[in-house]
């Protein structure tokens, strides 16, 4: 028995909606950025799921390159985070707008 | 029309360009140049050249047939634009190459005596610079084959006429400074261009080009009284006005007195002046299509050469009278060209300017020897202390009186001989009566200047000018005797010379007026020596009463004093037009233009919209929070509501 | 995790979730995917985030300021709308007709083939990722010293 298409896409489509709302709601800078990972899971796998589904290799190809940016991401984004816990002590997102007017 | 430039032609280019070269030189360096006399030799030199040119094209011209006698030098092609086509060109025909010679004459001589007039003066070097300025100014003026050169011409000697008018630009004069006066000329003369445009551009509407060949040609086959010639033949009218100083433009020339008496003699005797006759002239064709601004101008010109008269007879500023005069000779040239006698006009611009520079000239010798002393009833008994200047200025007198054989009898004689037998009878009374006039206040001036007791006081130590000044007004004496030689008419025995000259240069206008034949001879001898009469009965009495018995006049003037009053005050003209032109709109400019418009109206705009997009920019930055999460928040935002619609859909 | 107070607990959540949807890269035949899932995610990233979180000491997050703020509910109905949308979808579908998993799709996944498309067609965003981690690597490194 196949598991169509179509509940694999809900189910990227629901783990995307749960990081969204943990952007959205937690204060803690690398919860977030966590949940932002999460969301690019998602996204990979509706990718392959449409890969696998229509034969065509492009799909994990392009997942493999998302792997590799977000590992280059996480790196330095956590560079960042510690620079800034750094200089401000604290890494609640609330406090952190010094990039406003 | 072009011909293969011979030898001499080929050189006005040259002529015309040199006194540029003289400015550019003069006006670089002539600070630097501690010499007075290299400076001076430079300027007088680059017109003296021009002269040279001039007089070899002359007799150049002079040996060719009469139908070769006409020549375009093309020197660079100027605007294309469309259909309108005008090149840097110039036309040598018979009428230029006169104007070309008196320009450059009588240019030449004024060089030289400023050289001695303005000895000492800290800008000397500016002087000369803005001089041969003028000079290729007015060159470019009456060379010029076609109309918008021309007018170049015509603005640049506007131009270094309020230069030079201003030359001494912090003195007081009058009730002003000499800047005032020559911002006055600037803008009188302002008006006059107006007039000039409108002309031009109804001529290039008409005829579809510029060129004075193209133009004319196509005039002559044009019908009589076509309204829009009458109309653009007013408006270069308009323009002839202003820059001749005839009604109603004519207040600019008294106060261009300011500058110093070179300047006066060139500019405003002999040449700049006599631009507007020139224009007229060559538009001959044009004028002679349009009968109804022959009358006006021929009109305008009687009128202003008595009006300018009557007020000539009662000022005392010498150089005011010779301003007075000099509008007043400038009416009988156009009176002349209003009747169709171009000819005769041009001959008095040629009298004209000998005598009338002589006279500025003399006049100069006169204030620099009583070290700037211009009221003529502090002077007299001059004669003995200036030999040369006095006689000098008496022949200048006596040309400008009308008595022959000096060249101002022939000119203005064949001018009122003209307006007579062509029918104009009330306007030759005005033009006699102003001949009367001007030989009386002619002499009237002389006497009180020369003659009589002296009045100056025991400061003042005359003596006679430097060479410099002097040779120029020996020379120009001797040209006021013999200069009215070219033009004996035939009734005396000449051949007329000028007029036969002239003649191809108006063949066409001249068709168009159909000239009728002469009256008979016997009233032409008639009317010669009426005013021969008349000038010496004006002459008489003038010397009568201001030499020797000089309680005559002071008796009439308190007889007369509401006529004194009215004359010595210029018939209170400067007063009328500031009341109701010049008040009215210095007023308004500052009142409605400056104040509502300007400050209101237009700033309000601009820095509205400085002040509107600072408000944008103030109530759009608040989106800028910087926490990171209202952004993402936002985007989501836009995620959802786009999904939602293409659910919907 | 999007819950749970100690960030530590959300991390080790996340882990699971990334073990899990290895097996779900399994199920549609990805192997090379699958193992690329749990080196790279689980076995650096998550390993660096655990690191970021010790080094920086962080405690719970606080219970007096966890207060429900407009921001909070907003998020929370925005991402409520989100799913609604989903499940609608969901319910609504038709599950009969579905495409089925590609015939050759068990050789599409093989660490041959994604390697062949690798070094073929995808030649050139394969060495431009080199220089990407190359800036990743300096930035990072740059960014988190003490004194520059």
């Amino acid at each position: 028995m196949e598991v169509p298409l179509q509940y694999y896409l809900f189910l990227s489509a629901i783990m995307f909606a749960i990081g969204v709302a943990g952007v959205l709601t937690r204060r803690n800078a690398i919860v977030v950025f966590m949940c932002i990972e999460l969301m690019l899971n998602s996204v990979n796998l509706t990718l392959i799921a449409y890969s696998s589904f229509l034969g065509d290799v492009t799909g994990q190809v392009l997942v493999f390159f998302v792997m590799a940016v977000a590992a280059a991401e996480a790196a330095v984004g956590l560079a960042i985070v510690i620079a800034l816990f750094r200089n401000k002590q604290t890494i609640n997102i609330d406090e952190i707008n010094i990039l406003k007017w | 029309m072009v011909t293969i430039p011979t030898m001499a032609y080929e050189l006005v280019g040259y002529a015309v360009f040199l006194p540029l070269i003289g400015f550019i030189f003069n006006g670089l360096f002539g600070r630097k140049i501690k010499s007075e006399l290299l400076v001076g030799t430079i300027g007088s030199a680059s017109v003296g050249i021009g002269f040279v040119i001039a007089g070899a094209i002359f007799f150049e011209m002079l040996a060719a047939p009469v139908h070769d006698r006409v020549h375009v030098v093309q020197l660079v092609p100027w605007i294309k634009a469309g259909t309108l086509s005008v090149n840097v060109a110039y036309q040598v025909d018979q009428l230029s190459i006169l104007m070309m010679l008196i320009v450059t004459g009588i240019g030449f001589l004024i060089h030289i005596y400023s050289i001695g007039y303005m000895h000492g003066d800290p800008g000397f070097w500016r002087f000369f610079a803005y001089l041969n300025l003028f000079i290729f100014a007015m060159l470019n003026l009456v060379m010029a084959d076609n109309f918008l050169l021309l007018f170049l011409g015509w603005e640049g000697v506007g131009l270094c006429s309020y230069l030079l008018i201003g030359f001494w630009y912090d003195r007081k004069f009058e009730k002003g400074t000499t800047g005032d006066a020559a911002k006055k000329a600037f803008i009188v003369n302002r008006i006059g261009d107006f007039g000039f445009l409108i002309g031009m551009f109804l001529l290039f509407e008409t005829f579809g080009s510029l060129e004075f060949q193209t133009v004319f040609l196509q005039a002559s086959a044009f019908p009589e009284r076509t309204p829009v010639l009458t109309w653009m033949t007013l408006a270069l009218f308009l323009g002839a006005t202003g820059k001749s100083a005839q009604i109603p433009l004519f207040t600019w020339l008294p106060d261009a007195m300011a500058g110093p008496t070179p300047v006066s003699a060139l500019i405003h005797a002999a040449t700049m002046v006599t631009a507007g006759v020139y224009m007229v002239a060559r538009c001959s064709v044009l004028f002679a299509l349009a009968p109804t601004t022959m009358l006006v101008v021929a009109i305008i010109g009687a009128s202003t050469a008595l009006f300018a008269a009557t007020i000539g007879l009662v000022q005392n500023d010498i150089k005011k009278v010779l301003a007075y005069s000099t509008i007043s000779q400038l009416g009988y040239m156009f009176l002349g060209l209003g009747v169709g006698a171009f000819a005769a006009g041009l001959f008095h611009v040629l009298t004209h300017a000998f005598f009338k520079a002589l006279l500025f000239l003399g006049s100069g010798a006169v204030i620099h020897a009583l070290h700037d002393e211009q009221d003529i009833q502090k002077m007299g008994g001059l004669k003995s202390h200036l030999p040369v200047t006095s006689r000098t200025f008496l022949i200048g007198a006596v040309a400008i009186a009308g008595i022959p054989p000096l060249s101002g009898f022939f000119s203005k004689d064949e001018i009122l001989w003209k307006t007579f037998s062509l029918g104009y009878g009330s306007l030759w009374i005005i033009g006699f009566i102003g001949a009367a006039l001007t030989a009386f206040y002619m002499f009237r001036l002389y006497s009180l200047t020369f003659e009589g007791e002296k009045r100056w006081g025991h400061d003042k130590h005359p003596h006679e000018a430097p060479l410099f000044m002097t040779i120029p007004l020996m020379v120009l004496a001797a040209l006021s005797i013999i200069g009215g030689f070219v033009g004996i008419p035939k009734s005396l025995g000449g051949g007329n010379a000028i007029e036969h000259w002239l003649e191809p240069v108006f063949e066409h206008a001249n068709e168009k007026l159909a000239i009728a034949g002469h009256a008979a001879e016997s009233t032409e001898y008639l009317l010669m020596v009426l005013s021969v009469a008349v000038a010496v009965t004006g002459i008489l009495f003038a010397r009568r009463w201001y030499a020797t018995r000089s309680e005559v006049p002071q008796q009439l003037s308190n007889r007369f004093s509401g006529l004194y009053t009215l004359l010595w005050n210029k018939w209170y003209v400067d007063e009328l037009y500031d009341a109701t032109v010049v008040n009215p709109t210095v007023k308004s400019s500052e009142k409605l233009l400056w104040r509502v418009i300007d400050i209101h109206a237009i700033d309000w705009c601009v820095n509205g919209i400085a002040r509107l997009l600072g408000w944008i920019s103030r109530t759009t930055r608040v989106v800028q929070t910087g926490v990171a999460q209202n952004y993402v928040f936002v985007f989501i935002l836009g995620v959802v509501v786009i999904i939602g619609w293409i659910i919907g859909k | 995790m999007i819950l749970r107070r100690n960030p530590v607990m959300s991390a080790i959540a996340l882990i699971a979730n990334f073990c899990c949807i290895a097996l779900l890269y399994l199920l549609l035949q990805a192997q090379l995917l699958a193992v690329l899932q749990i080196v790279i995610y689980t076995g650096a990233i998550m390993v660096l985030v655990i690191f970021v979180i010790m080094l920086l000491n962080l405690g719970d997050e606080e219970r007096l300021t966890e207060r429900y703020d407009l921001k909070k509910i907003v998020g929370a109905v925005i991402v409520f709308g989100f799913l609604l949308e989903m499940l609608y979808l969901f319910v609504f579908s038709d599950f009969s007709e579905g495409p089925a998993l590609h015939s050759d799709a068990t050789n599409i996944g093989t660490v041959e083939n994604i390697g062949r498309a690798l070094f073929g067609k995808f030649l050139l965003p394969f060495e431009v990722t080199s220089l990407l981690l190359l800036a990743a690597i300096i930035g990072a490194v740059i960014l988190a010293k003490r004194k520059i």
